[in-house]
């Protein structure tokens, strides 16, 4: 047979269902191994800790990723969206990527560990008569990095990008992974496993289409950048000149980016001027019933979260899990959407840029981005929708800080699972995951396909882009995994007796 | 807290059923009494006011929960969980001195606020943590033990 030893063929590629043989025509080697988790993000992280603590060893489980750490991802889009290691981020303090108990959760931990029992009170109070309290990244990366270490993630991470799943023909799957250059003996390897999980993240940065298409045409990536991509060029130059921004989207990276344009006016004086634009313009509340109405004012729409507290475990999980259809999606639509937490800090620096004229807001449609010729600048012509006038806005630069999601099709594992291994997609155009995060239509034989992350949002759960939320599908998985035989249940004592192990550090 | 109307009548009997008649009978020998008062008065007493934190309680919830349909977030927050005592020990009062649901003796207020507020303290500082050690899936339940995640 005409193939490279240690390489997939087309053939193989093409076809949907693999056997033990296939691959070794192929000179690919395979490994057993009962779960292989696919990413080596957070997401993979909360489920193998969770496992661990079910009594899973290390040689049971491999996590398939190019990560270094699980926190890498996420701190490289944290940081570029402005939240560096001393910044507070956006979720509560029980939602401890850490510790699947969520307890003690980070604030009593920062206010007994710096001595600042301010914060302690703070969460007491929030959010009635105080912000929510959130914890700073660097305390949440560093004591991610701790319970790594203590269950022994290294021991299970294996380099490589993985190419696709695939049902194998006498029940399980294989996953076909792709090590570093000169890291193995051959260019592919195979694990023969009855377990996946996939928690790939985000399939890339989306751009507005405008703003896309006006980078490619004028091949200009320095003045019209991305939020979730490195950008710090734009804010050294505001500091050194005074300069116009432009500033697209109204969610909590927008507000993270006036944050950091104001502070530098505040501390570093920048003599920025601030064009802030908005699609959708919300200047009352949302929802036409008392007991459902989001505050919101001046175009911002108002929750503490990305969905209302009880999305994680309350009312509205067991509402959302009672939905199907179109029904599902309106209501994670209307309780989701573009929002931002309601910050006194924030609220003070807008209204003060307002009053003082150097923050301005927009709204409409684009029409168009173009180059204003001899200049350094760029026009956004905004339509008047709703009758408001056309108006032009010239600007140093763009920063868009609409969003991150991308088509899941743009994620070339995730395709393979859609095209030959029979997965689906839900309402909201994403992969189709049971209410334990099962992906449906895909067991094979004893083998089964689990997911979690931004890729399965649109199912019954709305956090699932979350720690709080990647810590409950990986409980999730862990149930129906117990049922499958694989892991001893988490039950009140392992529950205790294993908490007690993390509390005093001790290895498992 | 997140809590469901289902979840706040299974932590609250839960709790009060556990925790509750614990320290009741614990601190029963530390409650300040008067002269010459018998330790089975003060008890009868105290876990006269535990039943009826527990009992009145259902209907507390109920109101408990219809103020929260108001909230966006569908939340009750840590505080609500404090400033709520103060209604609720008031009613139990109230109720005790009126010998419902039957005559507890003659009890003093003294007593019946160290018991109150202890041990609303301690079941409301276990509830916003710890139990999650004990009960590892409660938090997402909405404060539910039976039935599941369904
Ligand atoms: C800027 C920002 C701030 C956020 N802040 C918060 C917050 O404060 N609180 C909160 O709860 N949530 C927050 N989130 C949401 C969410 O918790 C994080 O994005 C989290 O990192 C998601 O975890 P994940 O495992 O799904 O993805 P990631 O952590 O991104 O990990 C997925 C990994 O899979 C890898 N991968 C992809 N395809 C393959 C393949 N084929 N083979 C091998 N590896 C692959 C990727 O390289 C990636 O590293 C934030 C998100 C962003 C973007």
């Amino acid at each position: 047979m005409s193939v490279t030893q240690g390489d997939v063929s087309r053939q193989l590629v093409d076809s949907s269902v693999w056997s033990d043989q296939d691959l070794a025509n192929h000179g690919i080697p395979v490994y057993d191994m009962p779960f292989v988790s696919v990413g080596g993000g957070i997401g993979s992280f909360a489920m193998v800790d969770t496992l661990r603590i079910a009594g899973i060893t290390t040689d049971q489980i491999r996590v398939i990723s190019d990560l270094e750490r699980p926190s890498q991802t996420y701190e490289y889009l944290a940081s570029n969206s402005q939240i560096r290691s001393g910044h507070r981020l956006r979720s509560d303090s029980s939602s401890t990527v850490d510790c699947i108990w969520g307890w003690p959760g980070y604030a009593l931990r920062e206010a007994w560990g710096k001595k600042t029992p301010g914060v302690a009170v703070q969460v007491l109070l929030e959010p009635v008569a105080a912000d929510y309290y959130t914890p700073k990244a660097g305390q949440v990366y560093e004591s991610l990095n701790r319970e790594a270490a203590r269950i022994r993630w290294n021991q299970m991470v294996v380099p490589g990008i993985v190419r696709h799943v695939r049902r194998r023909d006498r029940g399980d799957y294989f996953v076909l992974s792709t090590p570093p250059a000169g890291s193995a003996a051959t260019k592919r390897i195979a694990f023969r496993s009855r377990f996946i999980h996939m928690a790939v993240g985000y399939p890339g940065v989306r751009f507005l289409d405008d703003l896309q298409a006006y980078r490619k045409e004028h091949n200009d990536f320095q003045r019209v950048v991305n939020a979730y991509e490195p950008h710090d060029h734009v804010y050294a130059e505001m500091r050194r000149r005074p300069c116009t921004v432009l500033v697209r989207g109204a969610g909590i990276v927008a507000s993270r980016v006036l944050q950091r344009l104001i502070d530098d006016r505040d501390q570093h004086g920048a003599q920025t001027t601030i064009v802030h634009l908005f699609r959708n313009y919300p200047a009352g509340p949302q929802g036409d019933k008392a007991t459902f109405r989001r505050p919101a004012a001046k175009g911002w729409a108002y929750q503490g979260f990305n969905f209302p507290k009880a999305a994680w475990g309350g009312q509205i999980r067991d509402h959302l899990e009672s939905l199907e259809g179109d029904a599902r999606r309106d209501f994670i639509d209307a309780i989701g959407g573009t929002n931002t937490a309601p910050r006194k800090h924030w609220r003070e620096q807008l209204d003060r840029g307002e009053a003082q004229g150097f923050y301005l807001q927009g709204r409409g449609e684009v029409q168009s981005v173009i180059p204003i010729p001899d200049t350094r600048q760029i026009r956004t012509v905004v339509g008047g929708t709703t009758g408001l006038p056309t108006t032009e806005y010239d600007a140093d630069f763009i920063i868009d800080a609409t969003g991150l999601e991308a088509n899941i099709e743009d994620h070339r594992v995730v395709m393979d699972l859609l095209r030959h291994v029979g997965a689906g997609k839900n309402v909201k155009g994403r992969l189709d995951v049971e209410r334990d995060f099962r992906v449906r239509n895909a067991d094979n034989g004893e083998g089964r396909i689990f997911a979690s992350g931004s890729m399965t949002l649109g199912g019954y759960y709305a956090g699932v882009d979350s720690f709080l939320g990647l810590q409950y599908a990986a409980l999730r998985i862990h149930d129906n995994l117990v049922d499958a035989g694989f892991g001893q249940r988490i039950g009140p004592g392992r529950s205790t007796s294993q908490w007690w192990k993390w509390a005093r550090n001790t290895g498992i | 807290m997140t809590p469901t109307l289902a979840g706040r009548m299974q932590s609250r009997l839960a709790l009060l059923g556990t925790v509750g008649v614990v320290w009741t009978a614990l601190i029963g020998l530390a409650v300040p009494r008067p002269e010459g008062a018998e330790t089975s008065a003060i008890y009868k007493a105290l876990f006269t006011a535990l039943l009826i934190v527990a009992v009145a309680g259902i209907v507390w919830e109920l109101v408990y929960h219809a103020l929260q349909q108001y909230r966006w977030e569908k939340d009750w927050p840590t505080l609500f969980g404090l400033i709520v005592a103060v209604p609720e020990g008031t009613m139990v009062w109230i109720l005790l001195k009126n010998q419902i649901p039957w005559d507890a003796g003659p009890v003093q207020a003294s007593t019946f606020l160290t018991m109150f507020i202890t041990l609303w303290l301690l079941i409301w500082a276990i509830t916003n943590g710890p139990l999650q050690i004990v009960a590892l899936r409660w938090r997402y339940r909405g404060g539910r033990f039976l039935g599941g995640w369904g």
